[in-house]
């Protein structure tokens, strides 16, 4: 035995650790392969003739003249693909699903809908023949405003009772009651402008039809190439093993490439149709009009609170404009009702009632994004607290430690009916004001003040459900169960290690972080396993990335299948030559025997089990393998939450706010990779800041988009991101394989709320509430103004 | 059909003839004609900077650029900075403070932060986030770009290590 072998040969060496990325080298030379850079021999290029109305029906279309033009090989419509259409189901009483087809039918729905699809041997073709396709429309009233289109005669879709497709009420304990003997009551409307996820790697598709396999690849940007391979499946009605989709480098996602899109359905039946590799681009305006966006939320909410700031009762009222279809599998009740559900946040809040209305409207369809209703939540209850602080005559941070869930209080079950089993809100809390020294920011603020500048300092405390499992739903009663992730791990004959994931990695470092795990649970070095992921023909069954669950859930699996190999390793070894597996260790591929120098490679294990079987039993034989796959179900999920405090100033003549300082602390469990944990969390509160200040869709009345350019949607570049500070507590989480919790989506969902109450506090002398976001420089100018003419 | 013009120009090191569509965009060339498939495309209006490339050792828009206006000069992609095994200086530094995370933005970002370095004036991190400004990340909050950047630029200032592309 090698004397400096480890007594545990379990105990981790790369879990914990700043493992540089193994994805890193290929995509900072140019060598990463994102979908629009593969290029396939006789590869025929979609340009698509969108909708310039938000709502009409189509009379005609005429394509003469475009195929006419040489080098374009057809101009499809919907009638072209007589498929069934997809609907995104759920068991939600009185919910209603839209049809999901590849082109529009009849009528379209908001403006950049597909309409025709052109095909030319070049995009630069197919372009040419788009603009000449000449489509007629007799236009429809267009439903712009979610209130007028709930109340109107005119339907969206054929078949619906009306527009609003779900319509649900939650209340616990006693509000009325709590609500009567509160002396403190705050109430505002508080509206969340519509956002676009906004991945710098436009949605691109190429599919590729094998006329002799029958079998058709799709190689998609997507988030979920499980989810979109089961969809083509059933719309193609092709079976599952000829119909492979292969999410390869995918540039960013944010959960706007977590949906099916009837792109993905029209290049696939192209492709079959025509016998050739079709691909098709999305360009940057077609982005802005097509894919799903989301926040679009207007939410009445009423807090009331005791003498001593004890949050006592909470009402809302929440209107969700989910633009013109139920997305596809989330459906439309995903945000609105995420945004009742965590409502309640880390609090102690016994009574609870709330009401959801999701409308269809004449927008693009809302789908899932960065934080999924969460960031809404915490900006309405973090302002009411803030509020609520004030008349209570209390410090914001003081009101929050009063209230949060305290740590003998877990498991908590919140007024929405989420069970929050243990997370360290209160030390988040304490951590974050400690780590950005509050006290004296306090003092910094107050001195600016008596310069008279406009300073302001917020806070914002959240909490969040990563990693569930199969007893929860990402929507409720949506078509798929998301709460199970495989993993296959497997030594070939020549001892190398690779893990298959159903997960799909789009910048989150997953290659790296489930290495490190399998590497660990084998003994082998961490850039010697190779992860398998974003291909739905690695694993039997899967889904793909999104609502932070790949960490939890693949990791779990990983420590699973990587536990059953390397037993079986040493079930192996222990034959050559003849020892007990329970004396052997493995470390850097090597495995001993204790007490003795006898050592051997994981590469001689695996080229006898492979080659040289005579050397194990016969009855052996029949699994002798060096293979594994499991799953894991977390079953409910695990409690992720955080604080984030910022410091802004408002400039009083531009009325641009630079954020000063921004900290967020937060309890992710254990880190698997600190640097990685970092980056994600740095990721989301740049988003954060987005939504807080800059980014806003914007529709005229017409349905028309007004920010359809990067000119007019603004995204935040590295001027105004300011330093970002980030803390962990880095204890393990009870209740999940490995002790982690997911941590892809908070950054965004506190950021949000922090900078409101910041900008709050900022105008706190002319008692302004911040009640919409962005807050922009033309809304903090208008609200300002309005504050001094009442004054005066 | 439109006319096809002669074209000849150089792209890290190498001479490429091509005859090609006056309305040609220098990214499809670069991406589709020659297959350097690095240089990236986010936006085509020239606002989220995926596509810059270095033009005769300046940034450059490629997607704002006609692949003919290329005619005789002399263009860098991420291709040409640096390759598996042998990171440039940038490069490493974009690896060793995590400065990238979908890596779709990266070529463009590191034009960019190519020209800062050859520029060679020191810069404050303040500094750094403003001439990085024409490049959107959307992934890494830009924090560790700022990070990757600056300690390059220090070291590149200080003669310890010169950058190895441009």
């Amino acid at each position: 035995m090698q004397d400096d072998a480890p007594a545990n040969d379990a105990r981790p060496k790369n879990v914990g650790s700043r493992v540089q990325r193994l994805e890193d080298p290929r995509l900072l030379t140019g060598a990463g392969g994102f979908v629009d850079d593969i290029q396939l021999a006789h590869t025929l290029h979609v340009a698509f003739v969108r909708s310039d109305h938000a709502h009409a029906s189509i009379l005609s279309i005429d394509a003469d003249a475009a195929s006419a033009l040489p080098g374009v090989i057809g101009i499809y419509a919907a009638e072209d693909f007589p498929v069934k259409p997809l609907h995104a189901t759920s068991r939600m009483k009185d919910y209603q699903s839209t049809a999901i087809t590849p082109l529009a039918q009849g009528k379209v729905r908001y403006v950049g809908e597909a309409v025709a699809a052109v095909v030319a041997e070049t995009r630069y073709l197919a372009e040419d023949a788009a603009g000449l396709v000449d489509v007629s429309y007799a236009p429809l009233p267009d439903l712009v405003d979610p209130r007028a289109a709930a109340a109107s005669d005119v339907l969206l879709h054929d078949g619906h009772t009306s527009n609003v497709l779900v319509s649900r009420k939650f209340t616990r304990g006693d509000v009325a009651a709590a609500f009567a003997k509160a002396p403190i009551r705050v109430k505002d409307t508080f509206r969340f402008h519509r956002k676009t996820p906004l991945a710098i790697e436009n949605r691109s598709y190429l599919a590729d039809f094998d006329k002799g396999k029958q079998a058709l690849t799709l190689y998609s940007s997507t988030q979920v190439p499980g989810v979109i391979r089961d969809a083509l499946a059933e719309v193609l009605e092709m079976p599952g093993h000829s119909v492979r989709v292969v999410a390869p480098d995918v540039g960013g996602g944010f959960g706007g490439k977590a949906s099916l899109y009837p792109e993905e359905l029209t290049v696939s039946l192209l492709s079959r149709l025509l016998g050739q590799p079709v691909k098709w681009t999305s360009d940057r305006l077609e982005d802005l009009l097509t894919t799903s966006q989301a926040f679009d939320e207007t939410v009445d909410a009423e807090l009331a609170v005791d003498s001593n700031g004890r949050m006592l009762g909470l009402k809302a009222e929440i209107l969700g404009d989910v633009g013109a279809y139920s997305i596809y599998p989330w459906t439309a009740a995903l945000e609105p009702m995420q945004v009742a559900g965590f409502l309640p946040g880390p609090y102690q809040l016994e009574n609870y009632q709330a009401q959801v209305v999701a409308v269809a409207t004449n927008k693009t369809p809302a789908g899932p994004y960065r934080g999924v209703g969460r960031p809404a939540a915490a900006f309405v209850l973090e302002r009411l607290i803030d509020m609520a602080a004030a008349r209570a005559g209390l410090d914001p941070v003081e009101m929050r430690r009063r209230n949060l869930v305290q740590p003998d209080q877990f498991p908590y079950r919140t007024g929405s009916g989420i069970v929050w089993d243990q997370s360290g809100f209160t030390e988040c809390l304490a951590m974050a004001s400690d780590g950005i020294d509050y006290s004296a920011l306090r003092q910094e603020r107050d001195a600016a003040r008596q310069a008279g500048r406009w300073f302001g300092i917020g806070v914002a405390s959240y909490a969040e459900l990563t990693g569930i499992g199969s007893r929860m739903s990402a929507a409720p009663g949506m078509p798929i169960n998301t709460g199970t992730e495989t993993a296959t791990v497997e030594i070939d004959a020549s001892g190398a290690v690779r893990a298959s994931f159903g997960v799909a990695s789009h910048g989150q470092g997953l290659e790296t972080t489930l290495a490190q795990i399998v590497a660990d649970e084998l003994g082998v070095a961490v850039d010697g396993v190779k992860v398998i992921h974003g291909d739905s023909a690695a694993v039997t069954h899967s889904t793909g990335t999104y609502a932070s669950r790949s960490t939890v859930l693949a990791g779990g699996a990983a420590h699973l299948s990587g536990q059953a190999v390397r037993a079986k390793v040493k079930e192996a070894a222990a034959f050559l030559p003849e020892t007990d597996a329970a004396d052997l260790d493995i470390a850097d591929g090597i495995i001993s025997e204790r007490g003795t120098n006898k050592t051997l490679s994981l590469k001689e294990v695996a080229r006898a089990v492979y080659s040289e079987m005579g050397r194990f039993p016969l009855d052996m034989r029949a699994e002798l393998d060096l293979r594994a796959t499991k799953f894991y179900d977390p079953e409910f999920g695990t409690t992720t939450s955080a604080t984030h405090i910022a410091a802004v100033e408002i400039d009083p003549e531009t009325f641009i706010v630079t954020i000063k300082r921004f900290l967020a602390a937060e309890d992710c469990g254990r880190l698997i990779n600190p640097m990685i944990v970092d980056g994600q969390v740095h990721g989301g509160i740049a988003q954060g800041i987005g939504a807080a200040l800059y980014e806003e869709v914007v529709h005229d009345q017409n349905g028309q988009a007004l920010s359809a350019s990067l000119v007019d949607y603004v995204a935040p570049s590295a001027a105004e991101t300011p330093k970002l500070e980030v803390l962990h507590l880095d204890t393990a989480a009870l209740g999940t394989l490995g002790g982690y919790r997911g941590m892809g989506e908070g950054g965004a969902i506190g950021a949000p709320a922090a900078i409101a109450n910041a900008i709050a506090d900022a105008l706190s002398h002319l008692n302004i509430n911040i009640s919409e976001l962005p807050a922009t420089p033309e809304r903090l100018f208008r609200l300002v103004n309005a504050a001094i003419e009442g004054e005066t | 059909m439109i006319a096809k013009r002669p074209l000849s120009l150089t792209v890290n090191g190498r001479d490429y003839q091509r005859d090609v569509e006056p309305r040609r965009l220098l990214t499809d060339l670069l991406r589709e004609d020659l297959g350097l498939t690095g240089t990236h495309v986010g936006c085509e209006h020239g606002v989220c900077g995926a596509c810059t490339v270095l033009l005769d050792g300046a940034s450059a828009r490629a997607c704002l650029c006609l692949a003919v206006q290329a005619d005789g000069r002399e263009i860098t992609t991420v291709e040409g900075m640096g390759d598996i095994g042998a990171l440039s200086l940038l490069q490493e530094k974009f690896k060793k403070h995590h400065a990238l995370q979908c890596g779709f933005c990266t070529p463009g970002m590191l034009a960019t932060a190519h020209e800062i370095l050859a520029d060679g004036a020191p810069l404050a991190d303040a500094d750094i986030r403003e001439a990085l400004s024409g490049n959107l990340c959307r992934c890494t909050g830009y924090e560790h770009i700022v990070r990757a950047v600056s300690e390059a630029l220090a070291e590149s200032i200080s003669g310890r290590v010169q950058p190895n592309a441009g």
